[in-house]
């Protein structure tokens, strides 16, 4: 019994987390993705590449539905996660959004204090039933974020006073503390230097034996650092799909090569 | 770039053009530049020019206004007369009308003029109590209604003198122009004169002007804007407990839940025609709706309040929007990526982001409300009140009373000079209220920016 279960969780770790089918983006007339269908991977880092406007961005908001709060946005197609359409009429986008946590292209922490930039998701969703809870929730939190060392003395100190890669690792930790299952990151190192961006992608290769992380990026370095499977956008069309070695080093379509080659994008 | 290369053209061909001499060109330009600055200079030049005539204007008519002239002196206070069976029973006190106590108060006048040795040169020495205000008599009534044991005793007064002796002090009446005027004569003045070197009578600071009722029409002396302070206080209450929740509200709604249609569209457009609307447009409506219709007491600051109230929505409206608006997309963002409800991130991130945007234009808004005098005369918020606080009328938001600005214009109106000067006293007070209240905006903004 006991064994039967070890089995069945290894299968689960390598098993499919989001399984996009079909996936039809539109703004207003604009048809922004076209028949997207990609498998995302428990345990793995996903990276998005492509050129600018290609779509991979407002993909990757599909899958915690945040393109929801776009008037004129309209999405086609299943994106299932753990089996279940996230599009469905009876799922509600809050409580998906507190299974797939994101972290956005520039650094947003709330204008509130460390301490609180984390609590927050905690204290909404009720994660902690009490004060020494959350703190403890907090501290987990912030070392994931590989932050806790250089704020645990200014826990009270505001959030917008750190640096530019302080405040992304802050952000990370404060999308980690409500405990999702998937990461979506959009761009998380644009905004940040090339020491910065180096802990940021260290931290994103610890996340993955915790959480399935989604990573987009203009980088193709990074993708090549930091990611396991790698997706290719162009024109809104998703052109290859696949071990991020491969796609570096064979890619099958001519599109990909001509892209990390350089020719185009 | 072709004009560039057309106007360089000189400098161009001079092979040692240099950097210390400027080309026609920027010398041009600098020269525009210094025009634009000077009409710049010359604008705000002007502006300040009006600000400072208007302000030597208003402080130099409404200062005097804080000043009144008082006459002190003692007044026996005989029991023959004002209590004729001497039992000091409060009904038989009360019998005893103004009538009563004037000849107690002109004796004592009489009697203080005999102690200094001043000439009284009237065939009837009564005739010198014109020199006192009309109300002299019912203030010593009322002193000895509410303390009857002063009866028998001789008791210091501090009376006001009659306003046309004031305004001789003060320079706004003439012996010349006495000549025209049957309630004082020269001689009066003379006295008054004579009073003043015996230390009989003062002209000094007079807190009644600020916090006493108005007076009737003969008695400018008397008349205080206090009263309709209060009112004006009940109205600002009434405004601020519905204007801002539910303006608040509609921009939040509209702001940040409200779907893009036509609708919206429609309502957004009007909101900002509503700003535009005159507000004497609001005072009718307000009679109509809440008089006639819904049968609310008139006068009252109940009333006034609500018409101000709409008068208010739209200014509070759009500056709560355009704050909300200034909040950064990426707090929202935040908020929603970490599971918070639409709701949540409002209230939780939003919302507290444009509060100092939000108080600044309600306190704008409110000050705007509290210097409104059109509307309220539509709906009759220019009760006369003749009695102080706290007795009586003006002590509920629905019991008749006045506002400042409708005070103000009231006596404006009124014929006697001296109520004139006291339009423009009211006039100090209220935008010594409108400074104060923007003061409170900026230190508000100040203090909640910091946390940003």
């Amino acid at each position: 019994m006991n064994d039967m279960r070890i089995v069945r969780k290894d299968v689960d770790m390598n098993d499919t987390k989001i399984s996009a089918k079909k996936v039809q983006v539109f703004y207003g007339d604009t048809h922004a993705i076209k028949d997207v269908d990609v498998e995302i991977k428990d345990k793995t880092v996903t990276a998005f590449i492509g050129p600018s406007g290609c779509g991979k961005s407002t993909f990757l908001r599909c899958l915690n539905r945040m393109n929801d709060t776009i008037d004129i946005c309209r999405v086609e197609g299943n994106i299932l996660l753990d089996g279940e359409d996230i599009y469905d009429k009876r799922v509600d986008p809050v409580q998906l959004r507190a299974k797939v946590g994101m972290v956005f292209q520039r650094p947003n922490p709330f204008p509130k204090s460390i301490y609180d930039n984390i609590a927050y998701g905690p204290r909404i969703h009720g994660l902690a039933k009490n004060k020494a809870d959350l703190d403890e929730i907090v501290e987990k939190a912030l070392r994931r974020g590989a932050i806790w060392d250089e704020v645990k003395d200014r826990l009270d100190a505001p959030g917008t006073g750190l640096s530019g890669g302080q405040q992304q690792r802050l952000c990370i930790a404060r999308a980690v503390a409500t405990e999702p299952e998937v990461l979506l990151m959009d761009e998380p190192c644009s905004a940040l230097d090339p020491i910065a961006t180096l802990q940021v992608e260290e931290l994103i290769d610890e996340l993955r034996e915790n959480f399935s992380v989604v990573i987009v990026t203009h980088s193709m370095q990074q993708a090549a650092r930091v990611s396991q499977k790698t997706a290719f956008f162009h024109l809104g069309n998703l052109v290859e799909y696949g071990d991020t070695e491969q796609i570096f080093t064979n890619p099958q379509d001519e599109r990909t090569e001509s892209y990390i080659t350089g020719r185009i994008g | 770039m072709s004009d560039f290369t057309a106007d360089n053209g000189p400098a161009k061909g001079d092979a040692k053009s240099s950097l210390f001499h400027e080309t026609t060109r920027t010398k041009r330009r600098n020269a525009a530049e210094a025009r634009f600055k000077a009409y710049g200079i010359a604008a705000i030049a002007t502006g300040l020019f009006f600000l400072v005539a208007l302000l030597v204007a208003i402080l130099g008519n409404g200062l005097p206004a804080f000043k009144q002239t008082f006459v002190t002196i003692p007044v026996e206070l005989t029991e023959a007369k004002l209590d004729k069976n001497g039992n000091r029973n409060p009904e038989d006190l009360a019998k005893v009308s103004t009538f009563g106590y004037k000849p107690v108060v002109t004796d004592a006048l009489v009697a203080a003029l005999k102690a200094e040795s001043i000439e009284i040169p009237f065939a009837k020495e009564k005739d010198v109590e014109d020199i006192l205000s009309a109300s002299v008599a019912a203030q010593v009534r009322d002193t000895v209604l509410a303390n009857p044991e002063l009866i028998g005793e001789t008791v210091d007064f501090r009376l006001l003198a009659s306003s046309r002796v004031d305004g001789y002090f003060k320079g706004r009446v003439t012996r010349e122009a006495l000549a025209r005027d049957k309630n004082l004569d020269a001689e009066h003045l003379d006295i008054a004169d004579a009073m003043v070197a015996a230390g009989l009578m003062k002209t000094t600071f007079n807190a009644d002007f600020i916090f006493g009722a108005d007076a009737s029409e003969s008695r400018p002396e008397q008349a205080g804007i206090g009263v309709s302070m209060v009112g004006s206080l009940f109205m600002m209450i009434v405004v601020l407990a519905l204007a801002l929740p539910i303006g608040v509200a509609a921009s939040i709604y509209l702001e940040e839940f409200a779907p893009q249609n036509k609708w919206t569209d429609l309502i957004e457009v009007n909101i900002s025609n509503l700003a535009a609307v005159p507000s004497i447009v609001f005072g009718i409506l307000g009679l109509a709706v809440f008089i006639q219709i819904a049968h609310l007491p008139q006068s009252a600051p109940l009333v006034g309040g609500l018409v101000l109230t709409l008068m208010t929505l739209p200014t509070i409206i759009i500056s709560t929007r355009a704050s909300l608006k200034a909040v950064p997309p990426s707090i929202r963002d935040a908020a929603l990526g970490v599971g918070a409800s639409k709701m949540q991130s409002v209230f939780h991130h939003v919302l507290p982001l444009a509060m100092p945007g939000i108080l600044t234009g309600t306190i704008i808004g409110l000050a705007q409300a509290l210097g409104e005098t059109a509307p309220l005369l539509l709906i009759g918020m220019v009760g006369f009140i003749a009695s102080n606080m706290p007795d009586g009328i003006a002590s509920g938001f629905i019991d008749p009373n006045s506002a400042m600005p409708a005070q103000i214009y009231e006596w404006a109106k009124r014929a006697d000079p001296a109520y004139y000067e006291r339009a423009w006293g009211g006039i100090i007070i209220l935008l010594v209220f409108l400074m104060t209240m923007n003061i409170i905006a900026v230190l508000l903004r100040r203090r909640f920016e910091r946390r940003w």
